[in-house]
């Protein structure tokens, strides 16, 4: 089960992202920073606008601060004469998510997915409250970070992790981002250093906490038969699942079935390598675990959202730079993972490999 | 040309009320909220779950068991607020907690009025602490302070507290249904939104350009179309428009509405005039007034000319330009705008 997949494939071919950035110029409807982003990824595989059989894209109008932001970032596909074109106002993995099922009934062959948000137009703490219950929480306006506070003092009080190992995450992440040049950090630190840092919202100190991005990203998806003519080494998916928990805080808030189960349901043993959408540093020790992912699985090496979190994109970035290793020849076996919602509420699990 | 300058920016704030209906097991919660108790329901395996639990988490049925429940409860986990956020429970610093209520097997999510970090832990016993007037809103509880109150030197007992809480700018307006025994049925929650709004580089140049009495476009460099106002890039070819290109105050009406219905902030008495212009040397046409004949001379392919404000009211806005008119030239033929309607 886990290494095979029934029906027709589908394969990751192309993967490009803008520079992650603490705040661009642009437009929030991402034409800006989408322009070369879409035109770097569809270069990669000597593809035109007029080749590609469907765009998703993901991205948030309350991010933007305007009615169907999307809308105008079409602008940026150029769809004129009209495109077949879609939407998800989730994170652009779900967008690849809708990509994948229309190759797969056959009604087109190849598709770009994109996300973008530019995160620093608005008062982002603010703007992320608007995610909660809308009677008993958002009236509170809990901030991202001291609920992320509460979901890292369980574990750490509960023997689930420590201050030490999310400083060893955080110290890792950006050691590994110093290989990507479109992090927003990365540089040598160690964690005791890190430990001496004041806290930003007890227990969670700044290194703890995914930068505010703007950003973009697009991946590039294809049928079997033209993954083949486009790149040499797809990255084949061999399992792509979603699954949500409760909004509310009365679940184990340290762990995540949701991702366990999408997890077991996309078939994710044996990979070697795992991209992992997490904000905070407590999560990823937190999805390493629901994930089942051994000592020996690399995780992260693109530096992860610790190093550049365009929300919107973020997820989709993940199956890109997971996809980007099996691309390059470097990992046989790759799993990448999304989020969406609080306290990493809704989670997507993508497992891709490559075949000689 | 593009140029690099800095693209201007204004502040936007997107503002609105949501407003809610509640439903039976909401309400009644908020109802028991006007008259400072706590209720919560109980699920089928007899969990109480507070806030209540509309419908079982486990079965997905309706829960009507109302449950009242304590008003002390104890901190499950919690984390540090140094600077409060707008609308948020305290405006000193405080801890969010997760708070069990005695009674309940769920927490909630609120502040604890404690002072400092130092003063804070898990386990700790805390108390729920109300506003003045309770108003059947989840405002209508100011926070939790610690259930073993310490007055000497304890900076929260001052400085916090109900009054300013009723002051926060989010706290939710007085209830529709205020006082009395009525039920609470609806819940409104101000919400207000602060961002920075910024032009793309080439809405910039054809705003800058407005504050010059000047119309500024782009030429896509693939197709060559001519975009009044500019955009990021040719919604034909994708790629980004580089020339910039200056079209005339003169064009012609493509298409029009006669608006005769009046609404709300209307600054013309109707009838009037809505067209669309197509700019000489423009291949999209801009949407504007026209005044200057009667309603019913208005006609596709009429000729017209921007009429601009006086020099000294010109901002970075298309309203410099107060409306078209006639200006007497013969009608275009359809031939000249037919692609452009």
């Amino acid at each position: 089960m886990a290494t095979t997949s029934s029906g027709p494939d589908v394969a990751v071919v192309g993967f490009a992202q803008s520079p992650n950035v603490r705040s661009t110029n642009g437009t929030t409807n991402g034409v800006e920073m989408l322009v070369p982003t879409l035109r770097e990824a569809l270069g990669q595989v000597g593809m035109s606008k007029d080749d590609v059989g469907f765009w998703c894209s993901g991205s948030s109008d309350y991010l933007a601060g305007r009615a169907f932001s999307f809308v105008a970032a079409v602008d940026a596909v150029g769809p004129f004469p009209p495109v077949n074109e879609s939407h998800v106002e989730m994170d652009a993995a779900w967008a690849l998510f809708e990509a994948w099922v229309k190759i797969l009934t056959g009604e087109v062959n190849t598709a770009v997915v994109y996300g973008f948000g530019k995160s620093s137009a608005g008062d982002l703490q603010r703007v992320l409250a608007m995610q909660h219950d809308p009677y008993l929480v958002a009236p509170l306006w809990p901030d991202a970070v001291g609920l992320a506070g509460l979901q890292a003092r369980l574990g750490i009080e509960s023997g689930r992790w420590s201050e030490r190992a999310m400083a060893e995450v955080a110290a890792r992440s950006r050691a590994d981002a110093r290989e990507n040049p479109r992090a927003q950090f990365s540089g040598e630190v160690c964690a005791d250093d890190l430990l001496a840092e004041p806290y930003l919202a007890d227990p969670l100190r700044a290194h703890d906490c995914a930068p505010i991005t703007d950003g973009a990203s697009v991946v590039v998806l294809a049928s079997a038969e033209r993954a083949r003519e486009l790149r040499e080494n797809p990255a084949w998916i061999t399992g792509l699942q979603h699954r949500i928990d409760s909004p509310g805080f009365s679940r184990d808030l340290t762990a995540s079935p949701s991702t366990t189960a999408a997890a077991r349901a996309a078939g994710a043993d044996g990979v070697e390598l795992a991209e992992l959408a997490a904000p905070f540093t407590h999560q990823e020790l937190l999805l390493r675990e629901a994930l089942g992912l051994g000592e020996h699985v690399r995780v992260n090496p693109s530096g992860g959202l610790l190093c550049g979190n365009p929300l919107f994109a973020a997820g989709l970035s993940r199956v890109g730079e997971a996809a980007g290793r099996v691309l390059r020849g470097e990992a046989g076996r790759v799993l990448a993972h999304a989020t969406n919602g609080p306290l990493l509420q809704q989670n997507l699990v993508c497992v891709m490999e490559g075949r000689s | 040309m593009v140029t690099d300058a800095k693209p201007l920016t204004a502040p936007l704030e997107v503002a609105f009320d949501y407003t809610r209906s509640l439903g039976g097991t909401l309400g009644a919660f908020m109802t028991a909220l006007r008259q400072r108790r706590i209720t919560g329901t109980r699920g089928s395996d007899g969990r109480v779950h507070v806030p209540p639990a509309e419908y079982d988490p486990d079965t997905a049925e309706p829960l009507t068991d109302l449950v009242e429940v304590g008003q002390e409860g104890t901190v499950l986990t919690w984390s540090w607020v140094d600077a409060p956020r707008e609308g948020q429970p305290l405006e000193h610093p405080f801890a969010w907690a997760l708070v069990r209520l005695d009674g309940a097997d769920t927490p909630m999510l609120h502040a604890v009025d404690v002072g400092s970090p130092e003063r804070m832990r898990t386990g700790m016993r805390v108390r729920l602490r109300w506003v003045a007037e309770p108003a059947g809103h989840i405002r209508d509880i100011a926070c939790f302070e610690p259930a073993c109150f310490e007055p000497a030197g304890h900076p929260a007992g001052e400085a916090g507290g109900t009054a300013e809480s009723a002051a926060a700018p989010d706290s939710p307006p007085a209830s529709s249904q205020p006082g009395g025994g009525e039920p609470v049925t609806m819940m409104t929650t101000p919400v207000r939104l602060h961002y920075t709004h910024s032009a793309s580089p080439v809405e910039t140049r054809y705003l800058q350009g407005l504050a010059e009495g000047r119309l500024l476009g782009q030429r896509c460099p693939e197709c060559g179309q001519v975009y009044v106002p500019p955009r990021g890039a040719c919604p034909t070819d994708g790629v980004p428009t580089e020339q910039e290109v200056e079209v005339a105050g003169t064009g012609t009406i493509t298409t029009f509405c006669v608006v005769n219905v009046p609404f709300l902030g209307q600054r013309i008495t109707p009838p009037y005039v809505a067209a669309h212009v197509l700019l000489d040397g423009a291949d999209i046409p801009v949407q504007h007034l026209v005044l200057g004949c009667e309603v019913d001379e208005v006609r596709m392919g009429m000729r017209v000319e921007a009429v601009w404000k006086p020099r000294e009211e010109w901002e970075h806005t298309m309203e410099n330009i107060d409306h078209f008119r006639p200006n007497g030239e013969p009608d275009a033929p359809y031939e000249s705008y037919s692609q452009h309607l």
